[in-house]
């Protein structure tokens, strides 16, 4: 009993010297937590690396918490900044849902949150400062600008949809239909879905040009990962990707990059995992108490086969 | 009625396979009628080439895990793992030949290696410590996948390995490589179940595991086979994928495939409560399911309402399956027909 009363009491006086050393030292040290959802790919890696980077640049503590895609794990680690008095909270959610309680302690002890890379459903918008991440939109706008120009706004396309229900398929393909909506001569011929994977992305492509043979021209994939396969299957066809059958997709990991500068994938829209500069951004406007958008478009660049090269060295994942 | 036909019906009807062949029948009827281009077969560079024989070939994979499946599923277990083991054996592959420059007997001994592990890492807890097999290899499937992210960091990755494309593209006379594999297992599999005391067995320790050990069967060492024979259907199964697919996506290799695979055995006519067992039922419900996917693609259903027809076609042959229904459809009918007659 006793002892947890004295650690309660440290820990109090801890918070406290913090709060008020801030204002004391010159320059002041901010505390920031970032709540990463896990660190099973490049992708991630490469985001967190971002955060750590822009943190140290900007002479900021960083706490970080790896939830190993365990939802509770993310919770109690938010709980845990919350108790030690961050000036900021960094989240990479794993889900939409079941963020309010946390959130609400957050905005009752006065600490803003910044979602990064995947946004929240809550019924007060006001329980988060603003959500950093790509526009899916955009990308899939960005994949058909490109092919209109390419093409000549003429191309009868095949559309490797990611899985069903997931936010960046309905995205990607939202902003793709609306891209080649301008061209009348661009039609999507057959869409299905490859579930972002490599081996499926390649079944269905061998099976719909074998139903649709001469007619296509061109492919678009909501990931490298199926754009791959595809390449696979318009080789088995007897068909050279790239020069005969036209192939975009999102993402622009290294591999597609490697795809791009072997001539095969002829484009590739980024998903950019680093959304440190733009997250701490967001973090001293918050902090200033000034007001911005609840979304913060991170601008994402086009990749083909002429800036591949020169950009694959620097790919990480 | 005469008697003779309907001995013939009923023994046919008796017959394991005769569901999942009924419902591949009415899949190419449906085929034959709305789409006959399902059933062109060209010839390019002297290979056979065509809807169906790109069936056959992707259902390679499904065939290779449910020949695995079957086997563990008749002592009375279930291997979710397989799919993990896919990915692990597909990604460490890849990466060896890629950085290491592996040679594919190599590469083969790495995979055959690590297959056995885990079966043997599988079979042990389940047959010795006696953990349920549902709960061991759904440690392993969690685990596995995570080794294989870890592999890479979840990068995908080029398949350069020319003896693992061969595997994946290549053809003999005309006909893709990994339909040969395929008939080699099976045929080797038969062999040995049927023509050694293996198979009797295992179905002896699926129905009655107490009463075979009592009588003499080695329960355990058959439990610790069996899972290491599905590990090991799944590192060949892993390997012909990343050849027919040219790179590996350590996230998406083999995932849900286990599930492919059980249901390929359940439709197959292998009751998921272990004993009696039948690996060509097996390959035929695999088969159907790759059926049903291209007949879907084709049909341009969209994505979201494919699982539908999906489940829809597997309920159907699982209760065509089940004596029990058939006995109450043919009671119905009968009494539907009395009053009439």
């Amino acid at each position: 009993m006793l002892a947890a009363a004295i650690t309660t009491f440290t820990g109090c006086d801890k918070k406290a010297d913090t709060q008020s050393a801030n204002p004391q030292g010159g320059g002041k040290k901010l505390v920031v937590g970032f709540s990463q959802v896990g660190a099973d790919n490049d992708w991630r890696v490469a985001e967190t690396k971002s955060i750590r980077d822009e943190a140290a640049k900007r002479g900021i503590e960083l706490k970080y918490d790896d939830a190993k895609d365990d939802m509770s794990k993310q919770l109690a680690a938010i709980s845990s900044f919350i108790a030690q008095g961050v000036d900021a909270i960094i989240l990479a959610p794993k889900v939409e849902t079941g963020w309010e309680p946390v959130l609400k302690e957050a905005k009752a002890a006065k600490i803003p949150v910044i979602l990064v890379d995947r946004g929240i459903k809550v019924s007060d918008e006001s329980l988060y400062a603003t959500l950093i991440a790509s526009d899916f939109v955009a990308e899939g706008k960005m994949a058909a600008d490109w092919l209109a120009k390419k093409t000549g706004g003429k191309a009868n396309i095949i559309e490797l949809e990611g899985t069903p229900g997931a936010a960046p398929a309905i995205d990607r393909k939202k902003g793709f239909a609306d891209g080649i909506a301008a061209f009348p001569e661009m039609k999507i011929i057959a869409a299905q879905s490859g579930d972002f994977k490599t081996a499926k992305g390649k079944e269905v492509t061998e099976t719909l040009l074998q139903k649709h043979g001469k007619d296509v021209t061109a492919i678009y994939a909501h990931n490298d990962n199926m754009a791959l396969g595809a390449i696979e299957a318009i080789k088995a066809a007897g068909k050279k990707p790239g020069q005969e059958i036209i192939i975009v997709s999102v993402d622009a990991v290294k591999a597609g990059f490697e795809s791009m500068v072997k001539g095969e994938l002829n484009c590739a829209v980024e998903c950019t995992p680093l959304l440190g500069p733009a997250a701490f951004d967001a973090v001293d406007m918050a902090l200033k108490g000034d007001k911005f958008d609840k979304k913060t478009v991170v601008q994402d660049r086009v990749f083909d086969q002429s800036s591949a090269a020169t950009e694959l060295p620097n790919r990480k994942y | 009625m005469n008697s003779a036909p309907s001995t013939i019906i009923s023994r046919f009807l008796q017959s394991r396979i005769v569901w999942p062949l009924a419902g591949l029948a009415l899949l190419l009827l449906f085929n034959f009628v709305f789409d006959r281009a399902f059933f062109e077969v060209s010839t390019r560079d002297g290979n056979f080439y065509g809807p169906m024989l790109t069936v056959m070939r992707l259902s390679v994979v499904v065939m290779l895990l449910a020949m695995g499946m079957t086997l563990v599923i008749a002592t009375g277990g279930v291997d979710l793992s397989v799919g993990s083991v896919m990915a692990i054996v597909g990604t460490l592959t890849a990466f060896l030949a890629v950085k290491h420059h592996l040679s594919f007997p190599s590469l083969l001994g790495v995979a055959i290696s690590v297959s056995l592990a885990i079966g043997v890492f599988n079979g042990v807890l389940i047959s010795c410590v006696g953990i349920q097999p549902i709960v061991v290899t759904l440690i392993m499937m969690v685990l596995g996948r995570g080794v294989a992210l870890n592999i890479t960091g979840g990068s995908p990755l080029q398949v350069v390995d020319s003896g693992v494309l061969f595997l994946g593209k290549s053809f003999i006379v005309g006909v893709p490589v990994q339909i040969f594999l395929v008939v080699l297992v099976f045929a080797i599999t038969v062999i040995l179940c049927r023509k050694t005391a293996i198979g009797l067995f295992v179905e002896a320790v699926g129905d009655n595991e107490t009463a075979s050990r009592l009588s003499g069967v080695n329960a355990r060492g058959i439990k610790v086979l069996v899972y290491i024979f599905s590990a090991v259907c799944a590192a060949l199964a892993a390997l012909v994928s990343i050849g027919d697919a040219g790179s590996v996506d350590p996230d998406g290799l083999g995932q849900m495939l286990e599930l492919d695979a059980i249901t390929a055995v359940v439709v197959g006519g292998t009751v998921l409560t272990g004993g009696r067992f039948t690996l060509l039922g097996s390959l035929i419900g695999a088969l159907l399911i790759q059926t049903l996917a291209t007949t879907l693609i084709r049909q341009g259903m969209d994505s979201a309402y494919a699982p539908v027809p999906k489940a829809l076609v597997i309920l159907v042959v699982c209760l065509l399956q089940s004596q029990k229904f058939r006995a109450q459809i043919a009671s119905l009918i009968g009494n539907f027909r009395k009053p009439t007659s």
